[in-house]
């Protein structure tokens, strides 16, 4: 075993493993390398998720199944949702920047266990391809990415044990990462650096990692108990065999409604590190983003029955999910409040990175209220499972992390390249994806509102026009990928040279160069007590507010 | 004033510095046993929920007797107090008591494995005969895996901690550190399992 800080990891190893490009290939231990694997690796499933939701689309612009027979349907609809939430988000906004970022950020030369950080990572790319290929082999699972019984027990088994098998392994590789992130937040700092100096996005990965430790084990039995349920005729969730669907219900979602937090609470530390930087101003309280943060993991694990009131659930267990899921809107709405007074009075470069965090802000926004209003029940019953559900939880999960990671695409390149992106390809890149995604998901409300179920390949004929709506906004997503693709393959070879620091970052990775060394820091690791003393307390960074003083700026305490 | 220390050409890398980090190996075991902990947290909720909701179907057969699982849970306690004793004598470098010891500790595991192997066979009910008797063997089969895991980590520790030879010595105590931990949590499960499947 080799641990993180000693000569081994940083000098044998890599002499050992190959260089160059290669190196990504390889069973590498550099935490750079890893978490630039978990980022291309999740991007290539990005694009096959992406190809799905086309077809999805393509689909849905009219109104009789005709691109799509039901099953395939069905089957393109799990390994979407399967694949953009297992395959692509979680291990992008937590393995990808978790483990480029953190140990730079905690003042360390790797993570605390590198060994199980390359394995964490080499779970994904065979669960991946595994689940994949059973849409070619056995036909793919045909039950959502939710596999509720009894629909999953009574549709095709080959497929739904793959798909069960392949989120076992997703499953694994996240839980590993987040033992890792555990330890080397808590365990790694660089002596002399205290936990409320770390940059924010530290505790956004310990809150999401102590959520992924309480709550994806218990996904993992309760798939246990289904594919018993699917292969050896017991009958946990069979209610022929008197067995209990609304138990699954419960255990799924005490791991899934975390799972959007998992999802969206390292979005919301990359958003916290990307606009102090470009805005020239400090993080707006810093000490309730913390608790925010904390609050939100608190919370975030008592809540999960709201995707659950119209399945007969009792009426103090409607009203008791209904107060607690109510009670998150605090803790985030600070959080949102934060962002809107950093970037307030700043001297923002409104570049592509801080473009993307504004769509973020926009969009989270959004879907947040339209949380609120699901979390209460006499809304709920009228528009569950409706297209209304679908378009929340697209503006969180897309206008909230997808834009997200963009963001901190833009803003990390030159760290992880050495070159800079185009800022032209950038912004066109932003606005079509803002607008595609806008006209995408928008009409689907006014969907749902009017009683369009989701999760099936046809609808009532007086749906047509909204629905095409819909579709044009997803081609003008689909499109939106070129000029994003084009820019990040082309800028590696022809980009301009970065520099170590084109962005005057405060925060520890910007001390060192681009890329960084293998051993993150030619000399000791810098003590960076104040990740966002942007005109505070360093007069060269400080900058006047653009903004006419006339404006009241907040300022933290 | 600034709060940045710069990079310094004088600051050498200090790998003399490096080399006397801690270890967190037991620190990531224990995470990795909340985990580990959760899942069973969530066979528990699902028993206990069956068992408040679900009314077995006419004529299901669902009956435990006592005698075994509380002798199994007796070799389960004496063998955590026997693995206690494994490492006391690590810790003075007495490698063959600590063998010995760990001999007898992996035996006391077999031996639960054994009867409850026993139970099994003489149980009324199968895997698929209703949900109770499902549950019952899912929760016991899967901390039995946990228990014939844990024999081998402890045959392993057993092997590493001869001497001459072995990698286990009194400094070099993680293997056998973490196999202790482990054991514990196996055993600590089984007595939580017992209450709420045999007692309850
Ligand atoms: C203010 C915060 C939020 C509240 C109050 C909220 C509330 C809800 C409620 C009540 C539902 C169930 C709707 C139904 O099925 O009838 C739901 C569904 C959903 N939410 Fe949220 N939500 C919030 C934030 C988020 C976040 C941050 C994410 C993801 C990053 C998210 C992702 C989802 C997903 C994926 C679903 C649908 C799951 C499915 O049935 O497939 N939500 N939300
Ligand atoms: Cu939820």
């Amino acid at each position: 075993m080799t641990f993180a800080n000693s000569p081994q990891a940083n000098q044998v190893s890599p002499s050992l493993q190959p260089k160059g490009w290669l190196r990504y290939l390889s069973f590498s231990l550099d935490h750079k390398v890893i978490g630039l694997q978990y980022l291309v690796c999740g991007f290539l499933f990005y694009l096959i998720g992406g190809a799905l939701a086309s077809a999805i689309r393509i689909e849905l612009s009219s109104p009789i199944s005709d691109f799509l027979a039901r099953d395939v349907y069905n089957q393109v609809l799990t390994l979407h949702g399967t694949i953009m939430i297992f395959l692509w988000i979680v291990p992008v906004v937590n393995g990808a920047f978790g483990n480029y970022l953190i140990p730079f950020y905690v003042g360390a030369r790797d993570m605390a266990f590198p060994r199980l950080n390359a394995v964490a990572f080499w779970l994904i790319p065979p669960a991946g391809l595994m689940l994949i290929s059973s849409y070619f082999i056995t036909g793919a699972a045909e039950s959502g990415w939710t596999a509720y019984p009894p629909l999953s027990i009574t549709t095709p088994a080959a497929g739904q044990i793959i798909w069960i098998l392949s989120v076992l392994l997703l499953g694994g590789s996240s839980i590993f990462g987040g033992i890792n992130f555990i330890a080397t937040i808590l365990k790694l700092r660089r002596p002399g650096l205290k936990l409320m100096q770390l940059p924010m996005y530290c505790w956004a990965m310990l809150g999401t990692s102590i959520l992924v430790v309480l709550s994806t084990p218990v996904l993992a039995g309760t798939l246990i108990l289904l594919s018993f349920d699917i292969v050896a005729h017991t009958g946990f969730f069979n209610p022929t065999l008197g067995g209990n669907v609304i138990v699954y219900q419960h255990l799924f979602w005490f791991y899934s409604h975390p799972a959007v937090y998992i999802m969206v609470l390292p979005a919301f530390g990359l958003v916290s590190e990307i606009l102090p930087v470009h805005c020239r101003k400090p993080l707006f309280g810093y000490a309730t983003m913390v608790y925010s943060i904390m609050a939100i993991v608190v919370l975030g694990l008592m809540v999960w029955a709201h995707h659950m009131f119209t399945s007969g659930t009792p009426p103090w267990m409607r009203l008791f999910f209904t107060i607690a899921t109510s009670f998150i809107a605090v803790p985030t709405g600070i959080k949102f409040f934060n962002w809107v007074a950093t970037l307030w009075g700043g001297r923002i470069s409104l570049n592509s990175a801080v473009l993307f965090s504004c769509g973020f802000i926009v969009n989270f926004v959004l879907g947040g209220i339209t949380g609120v209003a699901l979390a209460q029940v006499p809304f709920d019953v009228h528009v569950h499972d409706t297209y209304f559900v679908v378009a929340h939880f697209h503006y969180i999960v897309y206008g909230g992390s997808v834009f997200v990671i963009f963001s901190s695409i833009y803003h990390w390149y030159p760290k992880f390249t050495g070159k800079m992106l185009n800022e032209h390809l950038g912004r066109f890149h932003f606005v079509l994806t803002f607008i595609g995604f806008n006209l995408c998901f928008a009409p689907q409300h006014w969907l749902g509102l009017n009683g369009m179920p989701r999760r099936v390949a046809e609808y009532d004929p007086q749906f047509a026009f909204v629905n095409q709506l819909s579709s044009v906004g997803a081609l003008i997503m689909a499109i939106s990928t070129l000029p994003f693709l084009w820019n990040v393959i082309q800028s590696a070879f022809n980009g301009d040279v970065a520099g170590d620091n084109p962005w005057q970052g405060l925060t520890p990775e910007w001390l060192t160069s681009s890329p960084p060394p293998v051993e993150n820091w030619q000399g000791e690791a810098p003590l960076v007590t104040e990740p966002y003393g942007y005109g505070i307390t360093n007069e060269e960074l400080a900058v006047e507010p653009s903004i006419n003083d006339d404006i009241q700026i907040p300022q933290d305490k | 004033m600034t709060t940045i220390t710069p990079l310094d050409e004088t600051n050498k890398v200090q790998v003399s510095k490096d080399q006397e980090h801690e270890d967190h190996r037991l620190f990531g075991l224990v995470a990795f046993l909340v985990a580990d902990g959760m899942t069973f947290a969530g066979f528990f909720a699902a028993y206990l929920t069956f068992k408040s909701v679900n009314p077995l179907l006419p004529d299901a057969v669902y009956e435990l007797e006592l005698p075994l699982p509380t002798l199994n849970t007796v070799l389960l306690l004496v063998s955590s107090a026997t693995f206690h004793r494994a490492s006391k004598a690590l810790k003075i470098s007495d490698s063959k008591e600590c063998q010995r010891w760990l001999m007898i500790t992996a035996g006391l595991g077999l031996a639960f494995l054994i009867s409850q192997m026993f139970e099994y066979f003489t149980l009324p009910f199968g895997l698929t005969d209703n949900l109770y008797a499902s549950t019952f063997y899912a929760l016991t089969g899967f901390h039995g895996l946990h228990v014939t895991l844990g024999a081998f980590m402890i045959l392993i520790v057993w092997w590493q901690a001869r001497s001459p030879g072995g990698r286990i010595t009194s400094e070099n105590q993680f293997p056998l550190e973490a196999a202790e931990l482990y054991w514990h949590f196996v055993d600590g499960i089984w007595v939580i399992l017992f209450i709420i499947l045999y007692l309850l």
